[in-house]
């Protein structure tokens, strides 16, 4: 199994702990990942907002490189570029204007864009290509005992995946149980955790931000899973400030790539976990193999 | 224009002498149509001798217009240009026949729904008018004296469906002397009516009206009651349907069961297992059970998926026992497959509930104390499960209770219609519930919907009880508090529109009013009645206006909500309508049909059989001594699959024979 | 050459139950559609011959549509089963003859498919115009006087060729 690799800005930055466990995770799964050559920033949906076909062509760059690679699907783990790189296919379908400009501008870098490329996310690639079937025969230190609570955040599921349920999606929970960690009842998994709002308007966003971690640790999680890099760092993030304005709620949150790792004996270290800012609790004491 | 002298009106050879009457329609058609200039363009065609245009044709002066012409102007021929042949066709013939002509004299064109209605230009749609006229005007010269044939009404009924509406049909029909077989699925009658408490708007108790209704039907001598049967295979046509009935095996003898339930409690399950259908799963029933207490008929039934006897053979079958000196337990019992001959047929399957499990977002199957309509129904009545406590699951009563409506209706995503009663009937179960419990109770609602007698007075009590009306639909149902009110509770998250803000109101207990759909086996059941469906699903009827219990199979009816989401009166309204329709077949004796069938011409007939495989109805024979093909006029039902088969050109059809359709062709292409 | 004022005129045969009965629910619906359409009222699309179809053609019509129940929902039970069949077989015999596919054309519709009514007629209408008239009676038209031109000028010839040699000489 073969894909092309769209890591984006912040898995190369924050959002590093996620590309630090998800290419161990898939090479262990055999696999591989061929990182996009020349690949830029996708604009994410900050300059969605201001042009829509200036952004279509920042976005189909990445699309048309791709293209040119292979025809195997394109993963992009980051949530922000899954929902921009999506839309960018589906504006240039359904609007001449956009599909004007970019072919222009593109052509201009002696690029073309057919549309060919697909982009998954790896959620979706690890349960419906890979199998969960692969996975549990990797387990071999199972998450017994750990409560884990799934959460999706908004970008994913909305609008564009076709590969789950838009307000109660269960391919994560599949994979945690998987795993074999207890998955706590978390019926807020796809509630906006606040995204941008957390820096720019924070009584709005950390709002968000602390009913997601206080429900989390109101119904027993240890920690919790999350599949995009922005949702990571605003639940973990901002703790202080949570506590000062609406109480305590200390919780891991890591990437659900990290949990991955862990239950195939991977390393915690080789994991990227120490760059949580509350770290993971160790996990509770269970046997050694499957 | 006419050349020769006239020929008397039913003259085929000779002068053709045609009346062409186009019709304004009011507004409908002049508004578009220049109906004067049509009638001008038709006074010129060969054979017009009189080219008229009025305002309404189809009222009692248009019609006498037609007779006056006929008689003075000695007309063999007439046309009119006006609406649909669907709806007014019967009546021009009907007028041409008063008038001293044989009405197959007749040909309608439509020019309303499919010019006047459907076109913008009135340059185009005068000359598709004018064009449709002269096709017209050609094809009626080839139009032969024709009778109306008759067919036979076989005076027996089958009401398929024993809900009120099958039950109100079959009491009619059997009152006024004729023989009904009624059909019900379920072991009992009483469909869904029998689950309710009260009905609005009087609060009458829903078990008190229906019950004397089924004892009538247990009782009444001209009804033959089938429960726990099916309709499997309809063959024939009106007057003459043979229809095959599945009777399940209930394992218990009808005739011999006096519904003492002593099996019930030998049974070798001490508890009771098995969610309780009629119940909708709040309690549990075991394996041989009778449905409710007023069942009828009053007969326990055996479940083959559940009894161990009938699934394994290897039981101690106490049931036997206890029904000793009875014997009304027969484990050797099979499905019977019988066969009925009937004239008519009435179709009131009923509705379905929407699952209200595909929006999840109102947690159903996810909270506890989520649940629809038809589960607070059974809660609230006090032979249901808790006796007619309104509980939570955990044995509390709730303090407050919040309904949320159009649950799947009035929703793109699910279904797109209105399911007319959920406002009514969520307004009568909040009354209960405030009555059984003094909850706080909130409806959420996007329109209230109050039409019919005493509706909007009951609105108004549902407000002066204190009832709270909060508009908006519902976006989600949470558990996870912000307040210290709302620990514990379901919280229901809603943007309140006449406030203008979003609110979070925690409440103990969530109703779904959920809405109406059409039974899961809806797209069966129609093909084997010769039926159709509307787009929603629901029983396609006649006209939506002027034929609601009639189907396009004549014959065949249809009433209550399986011609689309209606009230208990409104249901009963159309089961008397449906009988009424049957009745009047049955007693006429006889249904006149169009004479539209197929014939052959001997002589012309090469003897190649062709034709014999195409009929549906087998109406088409071989003579094997003459060698020629032959059709039983009785049998044919006039659909020409025959006629445009025939390679020698020898099956001829009445009122479609190819002279008339090639002067169609030739008229519509006459003018540009 | 392309007459700017031309429109296409298409012949339609509708069966009474379903085809005939979407297009009256069209109309009652108030839904607007192209002009080009003249419908003919069949009991069944069974009934439609494939002489229907040719004869039109001839007659000048630039398309023929034909609507019926769709399969399995006959009013007759399998009547739109032989017309599925005709038609398979005429369209192969239009497109021997040089009448492009778009022309013929069979569609299932039942009777509360009003929009689909409306669709299918505004399709079939502005494929048809893009293609420019059929012209058959036109086209026989301008054969026959081909014909008759040959005629005259073999005649013209074989009087002349008489004339040099007034009577045939044998040797």
């Amino acid at each position: 199994m073969k894909y092309s690799y769209f890591p984006g800005c912040s898995l190369k930055g924050l959002g590093r702990a996620y590309e630090e466990s998800l290419l161990p995770v898939m090479k262990h799964l055999g696999v591989e990942l061929v990182e996009l050559e020349d690949w830029n920033c996708c604009g994410a949906t900050a300059y969605m907002s201001v042009d829509e076909a200036k952004a279509g062509v920042l976005a189909a760059r990445n699309l048309a490189i791709a293209e040119k690679t292979g025809p195997q699907d394109l993963l992009t783990p980051c949530s922000a570029c899954y929902l921009v790189l999506n839309k960018t296919k589906h504006n240039i379908a359904d609007f001449p204007e956009i599909k004007d400009t970019v072919h222009h501008a593109l052509g201009v870098a002696n690029l073309t864009y057919t549309g060919a490329t697909n982009v998954r996310h790896p959620l979706d690639v690890l349960v419906h290509d890979v199998g969960l079937d692969v996975i549990k025969e990797k387990v071999v230190r199972p998450l017994k005992g750990l409560k884990v609570a799934p959460y999706y955040g908004c970008q994913l599921v909305r609008p564009y995946a076709t590969f789950d349920d838009a307000w109660n999606p269960t391919t994560m929970d599949r994979l945690l149980a998987t795993l074999g960690a207890e998955v706590v009842h978390y019926p807020l998994k796809t509630k906006c955790c606040g995204g941008s709002l957390t820096g720019t308007v924070p009584e709005a966003g950390l709002r968000l931000t602390y009913i997601l971690l206080k429900e989390a640790v109101r119904r027993g999680a240890d920690v919790i899973a999350t599949i995009c890099p922005l949702c990571q760092f605003n639940l973990d993030a901002y703790h202080d400030q949570i506590d000062r304005h609406w109480g305590p709620t200390r919780i891991a949150t890591v990437y659900f790539t990290q949990l991955m790792g862990l239950a195939f004996g991977l390393s915690p270290k080789q994991l990227g976990l120490k760059r949580n800012f509350v770290p993971m609790k160790e996990l509770p004491a269970q046997s050694a193999t499957v | 224009m006419n050349t020769n002298g006239t020929n008397g009106n039913n003259g085929n050879n000779g002068d053709i002498r045609i009346g062409f009457y186009i019709c304004h329609c009011g507004h409908n058609i002049a508004a578009l149509v220049d109906c004067p200039a049509v009638a001008q363009y038709a006074d010129k065609l060969p054979g017009v001798v009189v080219s008229r245009d009025y305002k309404y044709m189809c009222s009692d002066p248009g019609q006498e217009l037609i007779q006056q012409d006929i008689r003075e102007h000695k007309l063999n021929r007439v046309v009119v240009a006006s609406c649909s042949p669907l709806l007014h066709e019967h009546t021009f013939r009907d007028a041409v026949a008063a008038g001293g002509l044989n009405p197959f004299f007749f040909q309608m064109v439509n020019i309303r729904e499919h010019d006047s209605w459907v076109h913008t230009d009135p340059a185009e749609a005068t000359a598709k008018a004018k064009s449709l006229a002269h096709a017209a005007i050609r094809r009626v010269r080839f139009h032969k004296a024709l009778e109306m044939t008759r067919v036979p009404i076989h005076p027996d009924v089958l009401v398929v469906g024993g809900g009120i509406t099958g039950i109100h049909a079959a009491i009619t029909l059997a009152n006024a002397g004729k023989k009904v077989f009624l059909v019900e699925r379920e072991p009992s009658i009483g469909g869904h009516m029998a689950k309710f408490d009260k009905t609005f708007p009087t609060l009458d108790c829903a078990a008190c009206i229906l019950t004397p209704k089924m004892s009538a039907v247990r009782s009444h001598p001209n009804i033959t009651l089938w429960t726990y049967s099916e309709v499997v295979k309809v063959e024939g046509y009106v007057g003459n349907y043979v229809v095959t009935v599945k009777r399940k095996p209930r394992y218990v003898n009808e005739e011999l069961c006096v519904g003492c339930q002593e099996c019930i409690k030998a049974c070798i399950f001490k508890e009771p297992k098995f969610p309780d259908e009629f119940n909708v799963g709040l309690s549990k029933r075991k394996p041989v059970y009778i449905p409710f207490p007023q069942a009828v008929p009053q007969v326990v039934v055996i479940d083959p998926e559940r009894c161990i006897q009938v699934k394994t053979g290897k039981c101690k079958k106490t049931c036997l026992e206890a029904c000793a000196d009875r014997q009304a337990i027969d484990f050797t019992q099979k499905e019977q497959r019988v066969e009925i001959k009937v004239g008519n047929i009435i179709m009131a399957t009923g509705f379905k509930l929407f699952d209200a499990k595909r929006i999840p977002q109102y947690g159903y199957g996810l909270y506890p104390n989520v649940v629809t309509s038809l589960e607070l129904e059974r809660l609230v009545t006090s032979s249901g499960p808790t006796g007619g406590e309104i509980i939570l699951r955990d044995g509390r009563h709730p303090k407050s209770v919040g309904f949320i409506l159009c649950v799947g209706s009035r929703d793109m995503k699910t279904n797109r219609w209105c399911s007319r009663t959920c406002c009514m009937h969520s307004m009568k179960l909040a009354q209960l519930v405030r009555e059984h419990t003094h909850a706080d109770v909130t409806v959420f609602y996007l329109d209230i919907r109050a039409p019919g007698k005493g509706c909007e007075e009951f609105y108004d009590k549902s407000l002066k009880e204190g009832i709270q009306f909060v508009r908006g639909r519902v976006a989600e149902v949470t558990d996870w508090a912000l307040a210290r009110e709302e620990e514990g509770k379901l919280v229901i998250r809603v943007e309140d529109t006449l406030a203008g803000f979003v609110r979070r109101i925690p409440v103990d207990m969530i109703v779904l009013a959920v809405g109406m759909e059409p039974q899961a086996d809806a797209q069966e059941v129609r093909r084997m009645f010769n039926m159709s469906c509307g787009t929603e699903g629901w029983f396609l009827e006649k006209h939506p206006k002027l034929a609601p219990v009639s189907t396009f199979t004549d014959g065949v009816f249809i009433a209550g909500c399986c011609q689309g989401p209606k009230d208990i009166p409104d249901s009963i309204a159309q089961a008397g309508a449906a009988a009424a329709e049957a009745l009047a077949l049955i007693d006429k004796g006889y249904i006149e049909q169009e004479p539209n069938t197929a014939f052959i011409v001997e002589e012309d007939c090469s003897g190649c059989k062709s034709c014999v495989p195409l009929c549906p109805f087998t109406a088409i024979t071989f003579d094997a001594t003459k060698q020629k093909a032959q059709i039983n006029a009785a049998l044919c039902k006039g659909c020409g699959t025959c006629v445009a088969a025939c390679p020698s050109g020898s099956i001829k059809q009445n009122l479609f024979d190819d002279e008339e359709i090639f002067s169609e062709i030739e008229g519509v292409l006459a003018h540009a | 050459m392309r007459d700017t004022h031309w429109q296409p005129r298409i012949v339609a045969f509708f069966c009474n139950w379903c085809t005939y009965t979407a297009a009256d629910l069209a109309g009652v619906s108030r839904l607007k559609y192209a002009p080009n359409v003249r419908v003919i009222r069949l009991m069944c699309s069974g009934r439609v011959d494939p002489q229907f179809v040719l004869d039109a053609l001839a007659r000048g019509a630039d398309g023929v549509l034909i609507g019926g129940c769709h399969p399995g929902d006959c009013h007759y039970v399998d009547g739109n089963y032989k017309t599925l069949r005709r038609f398979q077989l005429l369209k192969r015999l239009l497109a021997d003859m040089g009448v492009e596919q778009v022309r013929l054309r069979l569609e299932w519709i039942s009777a509360s498919e009003g929009e689909r009514v409306k669709s299918v007629i505004n399709e079939m209408v502005e494929q048809v115009r893009a293609l420019g008239p059929l012209n058959l009676p036109g086209r026989f038209a301008d054969w026959d006087r081909e014909m008759t031109e040959l005629e005259a000028n073999i005649r013209t010839g074989e009087e002349q060729s008489a004339r040099k040699e007034p009577e045939a000489a044998h040797a």
